[in-house]
């Protein structure tokens, strides 16, 4: 006979082992498709890909095969440079096929390099200009609302870029005015933008004292720490709709996350890897996995 | 002659010939505009602003968050204690810069177009605009000069500002061009937007019997069958049109370039095209609101009753891939121009 304790431990293991085997899924699909194109926004894909897997795996409410489902909850992409982590989280999700990841960015695609709603089937908003996710966010979050639908959720990805921009703020002023308790801001502090690190470009800390400060119920967590970002969706989920307050998750990611060779590269904006690194990226990856899992 | 866009080199990506690889490489943000055997200047803007900046200590440079991409840090480099890192917000960019103007140094600020016109819009009409400061807006990415999608194709930012009073529009055609404009757009007292033609810039003005001059339209090459009026990169498009159409196909096709679209040298123009010849416009930028429409109210507005062919983008939004296939899919490259106008020769 097991424990109640001992089943519930059981669970949350094989829980864990599920969403860090779509991280690992997620991650070897960035991979192929940085491959295909020989370059891209690899290392925030790698950095964010603990967080989408504990979302679209665990949390999200979605029909992998309809995706235009009414009922489901919105995943909103703010940074549409991030888009072959959402198309590697959508084929682990099933909502794509894993082999269309080899199209990513090439002639006629789905999957443009800049994420986009009108090509990609489980693409909620079309992105490329940053801060404009949390405001279609609110908008998405006050409208299933008025119409008593707010067991449906609306998460919104954003970049540490993207706090840069008045817009994010404006929106984050209004979610709390609106008491927007199903709305959840997943914040990817990966501490780089264009020009370089966030902190030489634009002071951004401090982040939770920020946030707090608009009115959201903050906490920050290491990002490619599964456990801690699973714990952080269960308290928002939790909690969602009828506390009335808007949750933000501060994540802090290592750009390249769980492929060492990647890791080390400094530009890590753009990143231009050569043909024959491609190999030893996956093997370092499916290595590190093979580890954590034993 | 083959078309010229399939081989042109990307100094993002590198584009291999499409029998070879099936997939072709996106342009991803940034790709060559060179057609083969054009020669390159490397980062024009950046050098001459560096250069502007030896010269005259009110130059400042700001950015948002695009300083690698839009050839700013030559001058960061050169200038560190005059460059503003202003961060991604280029509505607070845009103001900034009016307020430095507005206590007498002369800022250039760079983006990519499409935040300096659908995001800031407000900010440099009534910031800098209506106040007519010396704000010098240096716009990377105009019209169709990535694959990378909408959100990053300019393709109106012409329509969108060319309603603002007092600015000076720039559409330089190559890295000479870009190098005249530095120090015209800093000598204007009023604001100035350039459509920045950034990293290896192609070099092909030096050809011709031509120098830049603020508001003026210059006929950089005659001939007797057909006229383009063309601005931006499309002004080498045309020149190398011009090549092709005389050595392969006996016509001479006379390329009159705009590198001011506003204010805009009408009388110039008019005097082209109020001939004979088969008449063309040519820009990197949709059809509405751009240099066709400009030039067809000049002709309007003298009365004069003559068909005017545009060559330009379509009115919709373009779509994502590599950037020489899109230049051929939406009628940009030299072989287009090439067939346009033996098109309407026929
Ligand atoms: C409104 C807007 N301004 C500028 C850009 C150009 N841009 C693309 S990514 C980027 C950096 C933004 O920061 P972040 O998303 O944190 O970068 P990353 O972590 O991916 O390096 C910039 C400035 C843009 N896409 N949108
Ligand atoms: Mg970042």
């Amino acid at each position: 006979m097991t424990t109640v304790e001992e089943h519930r431990t059981t669970v949350e293991r094989e829980r864990h082992a599920r969403v860090a085997d779509a991280a690992y899924e997620i991650r070897m699909g960035v991979l192929e498709q940085g491959e295909a194109q020989g370059e891209g926004y690899v290392g925030q894909a790698l950095g964010i890909a603990d967080v989408l897997a504990a979302v679209y795996c665990d949390k999200l409410k979605y029909r992998a095969d309809d995706p235009e489902w009414e009922g489901r909850d919105r995943f909103l992409l703010s940074i549409g440079h991030y888009a072959l982590a959402s198309y590697a989280a959508l084929a682990a999700a099933g909502v794509i096929p894993r082999e269309e990841l080899q199209t990513y960015a090439a002639d006629g695609s789905r999957l443009p390099m800049s994420g986009m709603k009108t090509y990609t089937p489980g693409m909620e908003i079309s992105g490329g200009s940053l801060g404009h996710g949390l405001g279609q966010a609110v908008g998405m979050a006050l409208g299933l609302r008025v119409q008593g639908r707010d067991d449906q959720l609306v998460y919104n990805l954003l970049s540490d870029g993207e706090l840069n921009e008045g817009s994010t703020w404006e929106a984050a002023m209004s979610a709390s005015h609106w008491q927007l308790g199903n709305l959840i801001a997943l914040v990817d502090l990966n501490g780089l933008q264009a020009d370089g690190r966030t902190d030489d470009v634009l002071r951004l800390e401090p982040q939770e004292e920020r946030w707090a400060s608009f009115g959201w119920d903050v906490q920050r967590v290491d990002g490619n720490d599964l456990e801690a970002v699973l714990a952080a969706l269960d308290h928002v989920t939790e909690t969602a709709a009828a506390q009335g307050v808007p949750k933000v998750i501060l994540c802090d990611t290592r750009l390249a996350n769980g492929v060492p060779v990647l890791e080390a590269k400094d530009k890590l904006h753009f990143l231009r890897v050569a043909a024959e690194e491609w190999p030893i990226a996956k093997e370092q990856l499916t290595a590190g996995h093979r580890e954590a899992q034993s | 002659m083959t078309a010229t866009t399939t081989t042109t080199t990307a100094d993002a990506t590198t584009s291999a010939a499409p029998e070879a690889v099936p997939v072709k490489r996106s342009a991803a943000m940034i790709a060559s505009i060179a057609d083969p055997g054009v020669p390159t200047t490397s980062a024009p803007f950046g050098h001459a602003l560096a250069a502007l900046g030896e010269r005259d200590q009110r130059v400042v440079g700001l950015t948002a968050d695009l300083s690698k991409y839009t050839d700013m840090h030559v001058f960061a480099a050169a200038h560190p204690e005059r460059y503003f890192e202003m961060g991604m917000a280029e509505q607070l960019m845009v103001g900034a810069a009016a307020g430095m103007a507005a206590v007498g140094l002369v800022p250039f600020a760079t983006t990519y177009s499409v935040f300096a016109t659908r995001r800031a819009y407000d900010f440099l009409c009534l910031d800098a605009a209506e106040p007519r400061l010396n704000v010098n807006i240096v716009a990377a990415l105009p019209g169709l000069t990535t694959g990378y999608g909408p959100s990053h194709q300019a393709t109106e930012d012409v329509a969108i500002l060319r309603g603002m009073p007092d600015l000076t529009i720039f559409d330089p055609a190559d890295a000479l061009d870009v190098e005249a404009i530095v120090p015209a757009a800093a000598a204007l007292e009023g604001p100035t937007y350039t459509r920045l033609l950034r990293g290896q810039v192609p070099r092909i003005l030096d050809r011709y019997d031509y120098t830049f001059e603020v508001g003026k339209a210059k006929v950089v090459r005659p001939g007797d069958d057909a006229v383009i009026v063309s601005s931006g990169l499309m002004t080498m498009r045309a020149l190398l049109a011009a090549d092709t159409l005389s050595a392969d196909h006996s016509v001479e096709l006379s390329v009159v370039h705009c590198a001011t679209l506003k204010p805009f040298d009408e009388a110039t123009v008019v005097a082209q095209l109020d001939t004979d010849r088969t008449a063309f416009t040519a820009e990197n930028h949709t059809v509405v609101g751009g240099l066709f429409e400009t030039v067809a109210g000049a002709l309007v507005r003298r009365g004069i009753a003559k068909q005017v062919n545009p060559i330009g983008l379509p009115d919709e939004f373009l779509d994502a891939g590599a950037l020489p296939t899109l230049h051929d899919k939406y009628g940009l490259s030299t072989q287009s121009v090439v067939d346009r106008v033996l098109g309407a020769l026929r």
